[in-house]
């Protein structure tokens, strides 16, 4: 290192110019434009006469946190990346588990069965879906009857709406996540679990103390992708109940396409883009902060393991 | 050059040639753009029409409808609308606002085909804003009453009510009578209690469209009516996701009246099973007073010209050929769809049609809705309220003085507008 501290020189960097230009064309200055939407009344009126666009300042932003509809999206998309980021992660792994097992054959073919919902159109999906959730002549009320429970108003009762939406969204994505944890998994030496056996610990046992520490930055990076892709929840509800019954599916980047590309209120929109862009922020340093302290050097699995600290 | 960059210098040069080739100065291309079923199936009236303009070509391009709204728009801002479109009349203001359509007034004033008078009155008027006549209806839509004839005689009715007495009376009787349910009324829609409030003489807005009036006696009379129906047990609430089995429900006879529209008498035809297809007819609304039919909702698409058309002679001759009678029964026979002019009902084809009559009488009496560019935007917030008071989250007074309060904020912008554009014509005014 010639010139430590100080800004590469030389022909160098001039080779990433383009690369720059381009991230800065499409990302940078769309965002930017953004950010400057986010502070003036753009709608329908502005597109057709520029001189109808007032300057607002924080205005979007303070109606937009009074907007009950905005808190009802808050508190569905937070209920979605709560139940169903655990709940895509444990079917993920257990599947992952269950497709890594020594005694399993034809994994290739599980593996891809596995996979294939991650593949299909989701509209396609939804118009399955929503024969098997209807009520009367759905598929999941009549196994439910088979066993005596009463028909459940899938996707028209506000209560059961969500779990509906996240229960598909969990079978379309699973397998993504299986993928990477059988990564992780085969990763794991298979003498640490055979030296567990000869110890006499059960599979239950093997699971907490090899697997589950040894996944530990698998698990972190898939936690912290799933988080991130599930706060963007959009597809699931639009397709399948279009943000209702009485709103109880509506996430807030629904919300942002309905103000945004409906109404053309484009300049509400890009402050809900910028609020939930803030939200994810805060939710990612979070879990990098609890990752570093885990995994990083001088961690606490470290410390644990009774190790250089 | 050396002798590799040869054959890739002349194809080069060849496929500049032939790109660049100018269009035959005798074509005029008119770009059409048709939405749904009828962008399907315009092209088959065509023909003659080429006949008729050898010098003019047509390119048709099909929109499916849950598109459409978004492509006009991002057509509009990216400078690449069509010559001719079809177009919803409830969007017609927001199109008009945006200085999209070409006011088409003094062509139809020259024109000996476009005649204002053979045309539905209520429906021609979703068309005219600002005073201007802004696109010619092409087909008609509004909303009246399918329903099972067997389960109203079952109510010892032989002929559809005529009035909202007489109507709860047949679907009470219906319910006690056979345990089915009366009506079948989506819980998301805003059609039924805005026509019901039509027919109350409710204006939806007030000033000039400025501010929301759903609190007013009218609207409040019809709402009140509209949840009463679900209060009352009458309506299985039934959400958007079990629509897709309404042709079954209507053949079980799960529900005896539907509030629907023309395009589905094809449907019907096609999708009942034959044992229930004598067993089916339409009405026209029944009136809260003795002036029967009820008003009903004035829709339908109409063409219109893009303001920056290139070729608006040539746009209007395809816009005129259309609107010819023989053109609307011949494109009634292909999709169904209702003709927007009053000659061309006179054809065997819907005289003769039993369900057609029904819509020929409610056409008669149809009325337009807000002509503002926020509509769509409007009934959605209406949709929603309507929801929250069918759940029982709302009570009535409080749902009407929420639809009010968020109503005046949609409209706000349009407020600060026309605040502005009086200010400056005053201060114009006084110089």
């Amino acid at each position: 290192m010639r010139n430590p501290g100080r800004l590469p020189t030389g022909p160098g960097p001039w080779f990433a110019v383009p690369a720059l230009a381009v991230i800065a064309a499409f990302f940078f200055v769309p965002v930017a434009a953004a950010l400057v939407l986010s502070v003036t009344d753009f709608d329908i009126y502005a597109i057709a006469d520029p001189d109808t666009l007032r300057f607002v300042g924080l205005d979007n932003y303070l109606r937009l946190l009074r907007e009950p509809r905005f808190r009802t999206a808050l508190t569905n998309t937070l209920y979605f990346v709560g139940v169903g980021g655990p709940l895509s992660i444990g079917v993920s792994l257990g599947a992952a588990v269950l497709v890594n097992a020594r005694l399993v054959r034809f994994k290739g073919m599980f593996r891809t069965v596995f996979f294939l919902p991650v593949v299909t159109t989701l509209v396609a999906a939804a118009v399955v879906w929503r024969y098997l959730y209807h009520p009367r002549h759905g598929l999941l009320n009549y196994g439910l009857a088979w066993l005596g429970v009463a028909p459940i108003d899938w996707l028209g009762d506000p209560a059961w709406a969500m779990p509906a939406i996240i229960l598909m969204a969990v079978w379309k994505n699973f397998g993504f996540n299986m993928i990477i944890f059988v990564a992780g998994l085969q990763s794991i030496p298979e003498h640490l679990y055979e030296a567990a056996r000869m110890d006499g610990a059960g599979f239950g046992e093997q699971f907490r103390r090899i697997t589950l520490p040894l996944l530990g930055p698998t698990m972190f990076f898939v936690s912290v992708m799933t988080m991130i892709g599930y706060f963007q929840v959009f597809a699931e509800p639009y397709v399948m109940t279009q943000g209702g019954p009485a709103d109880s599916t509506l996430s807030i980047v629904l919300l942002m396409y309905e103000e945004g590309f409906r109404w053309w209120n484009l300049g509400f929109a890009a402050a809900v883009a910028f609020v939930l862009f803030a939200i994810i922020l805060a939710a990612t340093v979070v879990q990098l902060r609890w990752a570093r302290a885990e995994f990083g050097p001088a961690s606490a699995a470290d410390r644990r393991a009774g190790g250089v600290a | 050059m050396n002798h590799r960059m040869i054959i890739p210098a002349a194809l080069l040069a060849l496929l500049l040639a032939v790109g660049c080739r100018e269009p035959l100065d005798r074509e005029h291309v008119v770009d059409f753009w048709g939405m749904g079923r009828e962008g399907e199936v315009v092209e088959q009236l065509l023909p003659e029409f080429r006949r008729r303009h050898p010098d003019i070509s047509v390119q048709v391009q099909q929109i499916p409808w849950s598109a459409a709204h978004e492509k006009l728009l991002t057509a509009f801002v990216g400078d690449a609308m069509p010559d001719v479109f079809q177009i919803g009349n409830t969007w017609l203001p927001e199109f008009v606002a945006l200085g999209a359509v070409q006011p088409i007034e003094p062509l139809v004033a020259r024109s000996t085909i476009v005649v204002r008078n053979d045309y539905f009155a209520g429906v021609l008027d979703t068309n005219i804003i600002g005073g201007a006549l802004h696109a010619v209806p092409w087909y008609v839509d509004t909303r009246l009453l399918f329903y099972r004839t067997d389960l109203v005689a079952a109510a010892g009715s032989d002929e559809p009510p005529r009035t909202w007495e007489t109507w709860i009376e047949t679907m009470e009787r219906i319910r006690q009578r056979t345990g089915r349910y009366g009506i079948l009324l989506p819980v998301r829609d805003w059609y039924a209690p805005v026509i019901l409030a039509f027919q109350l003489g409710a204006d939806l807005l007030r000033d000039d469209d400025q501010y929301g009036n759903f609190q007013s006696p009218a609207f409040r009379k019809a709402f009140a009516f509209y949840i009463d129906l679900f209060r009352r047990g009458l309506t299985p609430r039934a959400a958007e996701a079990q629509v897709a089995n309404l042709y079954q429900d209507f053949a079980d006879g799960y529900f005896a009246f539907l509030v629907t529209g023309p395009w589905n008498i094809g449907e019907f035809g096609r999708r009942l099973p034959a044992a229930v297809q004598d067993r089916w007819s339409t009405a026209p609304f029944p009136a809260p007073d003795a002036r029967y039919p009820g008003v009903s909702v004035a829709g339908g698409a109409s063409l219109a010209i893009s303001r920056r058309s290139r070729q608006p002679a040539a746009a209007w001759a395809l816009v005129e050929y259309l609107s010819e009678p023989p053109q609307q029964v011949e494109f009634y026979r292909l999709t169904g769809d209702l003709p927007a002019r009053r000659s061309a009902w006179e054809n065997p084809s819907l005289r003769g049609n039993p369900y057609a009559q029904a819509f020929w009488v409610q056409l008669q009496s149809v009325r337009a809705l807000p002509k503002i560019p926020e509509w769509e935007r409007v009934a959605t917030m209406i949709t929603q309220y309507v929801e929250r008071t069918v759940r029982g989250d709302l009570s009535i007074d409080d749902a009407l003085a929420g639809l009010d309060r968020e109503v005046d904020a949609i409209l706000a912008k349009r407020r600060w507008l026309m605040h502005r554009a009086a200010r400056a014509a005053a201060d114009r005014g006084s110089r």
